[in-house]
């Protein structure tokens, strides 16, 4: 594969904003009644006038920082320039690297390793900008419905575009660094993510030096490998066929799972941007960005080596936990209430994080609290449920969130210890399984069977110590007799 | 007071009145409504005109805060307001079909000092379509005629706020000035007009055409005047990002009567490049203002050759923030609404832009457009912006040896109706004294300078950036070699 060539253009919004890039309306739109979230400024009325949100300059000087961007001496905005009705004033506030602009800052790299290698994908640039309205279809669909309605809401929400070189080269390592930045914007709480469509990603492949293919708008990480693999696997194909592919802009349809042509790309659309005489070019001081630097959380890189100083954790542990910030959280807020971390480590990137993937619940929804992990390992420890019956039990902690020490009560999975009640159980099995019993007077290892017999009985409860002893007090009485 | 002295007496003046009898801003205000049913079918000044009763409501409340102690530094005063600047409640047209019926949901931050200030709007004033043009004839509903002669335009783009100054139907005014839209008009009707310094007077509110070269500035029939509605309206305004930032208010008008008695001498260059070209009879009318001027004050002549590209990258700028300014206008959240049923959103935005805009909206939004496609905008935009900035530093030279510049207003005298508009050149030429105050963020002020024959002639002058007291500290000496009297106009 080491002729596809990957760059990805990536728009997050900044949703730790309160408000909107250029007008004081609350940004949290999500869920909202229909342009009810708008104001002159955000609507384009005739005669208003932006005013920066000067808290997006901050997030995004910090995403400039950990991107380890070059940060421009000044903040110019730029008019980008397209009739389309989500737009109330038919063009975009946005940046741009041209003659009297610059983009909010430049030529960045982030390090990624992949199967132990390291990968470093560059950072062209990162702009800020403003985002359109929201149209939707009744049908759900463009091409079917006999009307669109637009919502405004979202119009003026802060943006930032964030560009790579073409430096990628699979299908997986476009998964492990947008998976990585997702990490590191949430580490700095620029971005949740988890809203919906806080997260878009256009993805330019060409292969072996040919025309470039502009896939648009991909909701998601999974979706932008799968619309890539597909996108190599079709490009190969015309190739292979004596083909040529052609320069377009296509669209990824996540239902159907292929990419389809949006619009031939003859040409470099012409946006005629220039700056926005109505925000004047203000100075990014280096008092600003040190103050920013010094004002930034922990990133995910420094978290991975804290972990290992300060949990004792290996690397592996350590990566895989921090790997997402939420369970990054989980792990040290557990960590407070259980202090033995490895295992705590363990039985979170296992079980845990099995479970939390089969049901597929997003980090926001999660009802497991951290202090039930906790709990459940210590139940665990003190020998008072076996690990059979923790790993039985723990996908009703996921998903319900229940307390693992009231679960284990009402539904009686505490470990059997006591000698009366598991004896009777042990005589019960042998007596009802004479040819079992034959066999393990023959060979003692043939004991584990009964061991087997018991515990299935029980369900995984009975104390596997005094099962065995139990089991063998009773082979000798059988031989006895 | 006799009611014609209401309609031609100064703000200043009915203010002293206002203030030991505030019940007679009834009586005034009714003087004015007089006045404008006499002469407004034949000047036709104003796009909307408010009711006289909501007007009188409004003026009794302002009675009201008078008798009650408070300070309100134009209580009662009817101020006609050009109709690109955003007014809640009341039309805003723009003098366009695409804005015909827009309603604006806000006031303009200059609107709301006003109202503040107790002044009481009148109406909304007729212009040329969008501010593009010098006459007031690209109106998209009727142009407005010149009270001085009815034949004649009154100057644009601002035409209808100087005619209504002119012709008694105001008291104070509001127009927008790009390229000279204020000076121009208060030069053809004998009114005093002040674009003032880039960022002194907030834009918010005020509809864009040029956003970088676009200033509100004050209009009246005095200089006097001209500085207390400066005070009023010359506010920091964190709503505009261009607003330079001060503390609180200037009182312009002690700082005027401060420097008429210390009556200092001015160093006032003469840029010859700018004295080129004029009408006989207007060169003769301003030549002898200027002569008199430098008896008492410093005049030099200067060069400044680059002057000559002036108003090409005048042009080339307006145009081009025009054509991104006005891309908002397709009819979907308000304005001209056309039939959408069955269509897509281009055919949509198609017939609205079509139908909405005029004939030099729409040339000035076609040429912008071109000037910023790729492949021309260094040809043109990026030429036109270093002439900006060579012409501002070669202008900041000069006010290191001079106070002021004194220039004509206007290089010919108010067109006939249908003679400028047909002759794009010159159309634009008109502005070539004015376009220049614009490009570089400075204020200038157009100040009566006489008679040529019957009519008026207008003597310009321009400062650095914030010089706006020594500007109308000229514009009083002028208007002092004139006896202080108004010039009235024949209507």
């Amino acid at each position: 594969m080491g002729d596809v060539r990957i760059g990805l253009e990536i728009h997050v919004q900044i949703t730790a904003l309160k408000t909107k890039l250029f007008c004081p309306c609350p940004a949290d739109y999500r869920g909202k009644e229909p342009n009810s979230h708008v104001c002159p400024v955000c609507l384009g009325l005739p005669g208003v006038l932006p005013v920066i949100n000067r808290d997006a300059v901050k997030y995004a000087a910090m995403v400039a920082i950990a991107l380890n961007c070059k940060i421009s001496d000044r903040l110019v905005f730029v008019r980008k320039h397209y009739f389309y009705p989500d737009m109330p004033k038919n063009y975009q506030i946005s940046q741009y690297d041209g003659v009297g602009s610059t983009p909010f800052c430049r030529e960045g790299f982030l390090k990624l390793t992949i199967n132990g290698h390291e990968k470093i994908v560059r950072i062209r640039r990162i702009n800020i900008e403003e985002d359109p309205g929201r149209i939707t279809y009744p049908t759900g669909d463009i091409a079917t419905s006999p009307y669109s309605l637009i919502d405004y809401n979202r119009a003026g929400i802060a943006l930032l575009e964030i560009v790579t070189e073409p430096d990628i080269e699979s299908p997986q390592e476009a998964r492990a660094f947008l998976t990585k930045l997702i990490n590191i914007l949430e580490h700095l709480g620029v971005t949740d993510t988890s809203l919906e469509g806080s997260f878009r990603v256009d993805a330019n492949i060409s292969l072996g030096g040919g025309s470039r293919v502009e896939i648009k708008n991909i909701g998601s990480i999974k979706d932008v490998e799968r619309a890539l693999a597909y996108e190599i696997l079709r490009q190969r194909t015309i190739i292979e066929r004596g083909g040529i592919v052609r320069r377009e802009t296509r669209h990824w349809d996540p239902v159907r799972k292929v990419t389809i042509t949006l619009r031939a790309k003859e040409v470099e659309e012409d946006y005629r941007y220039f700056p926005d005489p109505d925000l004047p070019p203000v100075r990014i001081t280096s008092e600003f960005i040190v103050s920013v630097r010094r004002s930034m959380p922990e990133l995910p890189d420094m978290r991975i080596e804290r972990f290992m100083k300060q949990y004792g954790l290996d690397r592996y542990h350590s990566t895989v936990l921090v790997s997402q910030k939420w369970l990054a959280d989980f792990f040290e807020e557990a960590a407070k209430h259980y202090t033995r971390y490895k295992k705590l480590a363990d039985i979170l990137i296992t079980d845990f994080l099995r479970w939390v993937n089969e049901y597929g619940i997003k980090p926001h929804e999660l009802r497991a609290r951290p202090i039930h992990i906790a709990r459940l390992l210590e139940l665990l420890d003190k020998g008072l449920i076996s690990i059979k019956i923790a790993k039985e039990i723990m996908p009703e902690i996921v998903r319900s969130g229940s307390d693992p020490e009231k679960l284990i009560r009402t539904r009686g999975l505490l470990r059997i210890t006591n000698r009366d009640e598991l004896q009777q159980i042990v005589r019960e099995v042998m007596r009802s399984n004479p040819k079992a019993v034959e066999d393990a007077l023959r060979n003692p290892r043939a004991i584990n069977y009964i061991v087997g017999l018991v515990m299935k009985r029980t369900r995984g409860r009975a104390d596997p110590k005094l099962t065995i002893e139990l089991i063998k007090n009773e082979l000798q009485r059988y031989k006895a007799s | 007071m006799t009611k014609l002295d209401y309609v031609y007496a100064s703000a200043t003046e009915l203010l002293t009145y206002f203030r030991s009898d505030p019940d007679k801003i009834l009586d005034y205000l009714e003087a004015i409504y007089d006045r404008i049913r006499k002469v407004e079918a034949k000047v036709r000044s104003y796009i909307t005109l408010r009711s006289r009763e909501e007007v009188e409501r409004e003026a009794e409340n302002v009675v009201k805060r008078l008798k009650q102690g408070e300070d309100l530094a134009l209580a009662g005063i009817a101020v006609a307001v050009k109709d690109n600047i955003s007014t809640r409640g009341i039309r805003t047209t723009c003098a366009s079909r695409m804005l015909e019926n827009y309603v604006p949901p806000y006031d303009a931050t200059a609107v709301k000092l006003l109202k503040e200030s107790g002044a009481v709007i009148i109406g909304k004033t007729n212009m040329d379509e969008f501010a593009m043009g010098s006459t007031t004839e690209t109106s998209a509903f009727f142009p407005t005629r010149n009270p001085w002669d009815l034949e004649r335009v009154p100057g644009g783009s601002s035409g209808g706020s100087a005619a209504a100054l002119a012709a008694g139907e105001a008291s104070l005014a509001l127009g927008s000035d790009t390229g000279g839209s204020v000076r121009c008009p208060a030069a053809f009707t004998a009114t005093v007009g002040l674009k003032p310094t880039y960022g002194l007077v907030s834009r918010f509110g005020l509809i864009a055409y040029a956003s970088s070269l676009d200033q509100i500035g004050p209009m009246a029939r005095t200089i006097a005047d001209v500085a207390l509605l400066l005070s009023v309206i010359a506010v920091h305004d964190p709503k505009d990002s261009t607003s330079i930032p001060r503390n609180g208010k200037t009182d312009y008008y002690f700082k005027l009567e401060e420097l008429m008695s210390s009556r200092p001498r001015l160093r006032i260059a003469v840029v010859k490049e700018l004295w080129r070209g004029l009408e006989e009879d207007v060169e003769r009318v301003l030549h002898r203002i200027l002569d008199r001027i430098c008896g008492e004050h410093t005049c030099d002549e200067v060069s400044i050759p680059i002057t000559r590209y002036a108003l090409p990258a005048y042009y080339i700028i307006a145009m081009a923030e025009a054509s991104s300014n006005l891309a908002r206008y397709d009819g979907l959240r308000y304005g001209l609404h056309v039939d959408v049923e069955g269509r897509s959103w281009i055919e949509v935005f198609t017939e609205v832009r079509s139908r909405g805009f005029g004939f030099e909206v729409k040339k000035r939004i076609a040429l912008g457009a071109f000037i910023l496609s790729a492949g021309y905008q260094e040809q043109y935009y990026i030429r036109a912006l270093r002439v900006r900035r060579l012409l501002k530093n070669e202008f900041d030279r000069v006010f290191k040896r001079f106070d002021l510049v004194a220039l004509p207003s206007m290089p010919i005298k108010p067109p006939r109706l249908g003679e400028a508009i047909t002759d794009p050149i010159k159309l634009y030429t008109m502005d070539i004294d004015t376009v220049i105050a614009n490009l570089i963020g400075s204020p200038a002020i157009s100040v009566p300078a006489g008679l040529a024959a019957t009519l008026p002639v207008g003597i310009q002058f321009m400062g650095p950036p914030l010089s706006e007291e020594k500007l109308l500290y000229a514009g009083a000496l002028v208007e002092e070699l004139r006896r202080g009297a108004a010039l009235k106009p024949p209507i």
